[in-house]
């Protein structure tokens, strides 16, 4: 079999929108992919030693609210503080109970099934960080960096 | 059920847990080895279909019992 290729942008830093890169990541090198995964802006947070997302109700209509949460705060009540921690907490707790991976787990896995992370190096000298605050045996580089392998790919996704 | 020569209790876990840890499993298997996978993901019996088409792994059988899906892959 051919070995098909996936290429992936990822470029948002929130609990809920770091899931879709590492579950088609992590299931396409199950099914015999090589794959790999572009980091840009926000979606480096997924990179960091430790993962540090957050999941928030504001601006984000489409969100279920537990106990009918949405009616007693609507729009500007998702704006108080603590409403983000709160959000977070609650749905992972959430997706433990439903036997959904964490983050990390699903990246480990990304790892152990040899999918290639590289972070976009624009934006790491963009916001000062630091190479020491990603994961070890990433690469770093830019768009014709990625273009080599998606030029390439069977499927190619910008998340 | 016929004979395996391993087993994977995926119950409890969700897309695509199940669908991870048979590989793994399978990758500690030798070919031609059948793998019994348990799952409670209603949404494993499609992907497992999936998996075996596009891996060439054998989908030897599957099925629900009591809330239960059950598989039998044999490896290629």
């Amino acid at each position: 079999m051919s070995e098909k290729k996936l290429a992936i942008i990822a470029t948002k830093g929130t609990l809920d929108w770091g899931y879709p890169p590492f579950i088609l990541a992590s299931t396409a090198a199950a099914l015999g992919y090589e794959t790999q995964i572009f980091f840009t802006f926000y979606g480096l947070q997924l990179l960091k030693k430790k993962i540090n997302v957050k999941v928030s109700p504001l601006g984000n209509p489409g969100m279920p609210m537990p106990m009918g949460m949405d009616k007693w705060f609507p729009v500007l009540g998702t704006a108080i503080p603590g409403m983000e921690a709160m959000m977070t907490a609650m749905m992972k707790a959430k997706m433990k109970s439903k036997g959904v991976a964490s983050l990390e787990e699903l990246r480990e896995m990304c790892i152990d099934g040899d999918v290639k992370m590289i972070a976009c190096q624009m934006t790491v000298d963009l916001f000062d960080m630091n190479q020491s605050d990603f994961l070890e045996g990433i690469e770093f580089g830019g768009a014709a960096t990625f273009f080599e392998f998606a030029g390439e790919s069977d499927i190619c996704l910008y998340i | 059920m016929a004979n395996f020569d391993q087993e994977l209790d995926a119950t409890g876990l969700n897309c695509p847990l199940p669908i991870l840890r048979a590989k793994k499993a399978l990758a500690s298997m030798s070919s031609g080895q059948v793998l019994h996978i348990i799952a409670t993901d209603p949404g494993s019996v499609k992907d497992f279909d999936a998996f075996a088409k596009q891996t060439g792994n054998e989908l030897m059988e599957s099925k629900e019992e009591g809330g239960k899906f059950e598989f039998l892959i044999k490896k290629a």
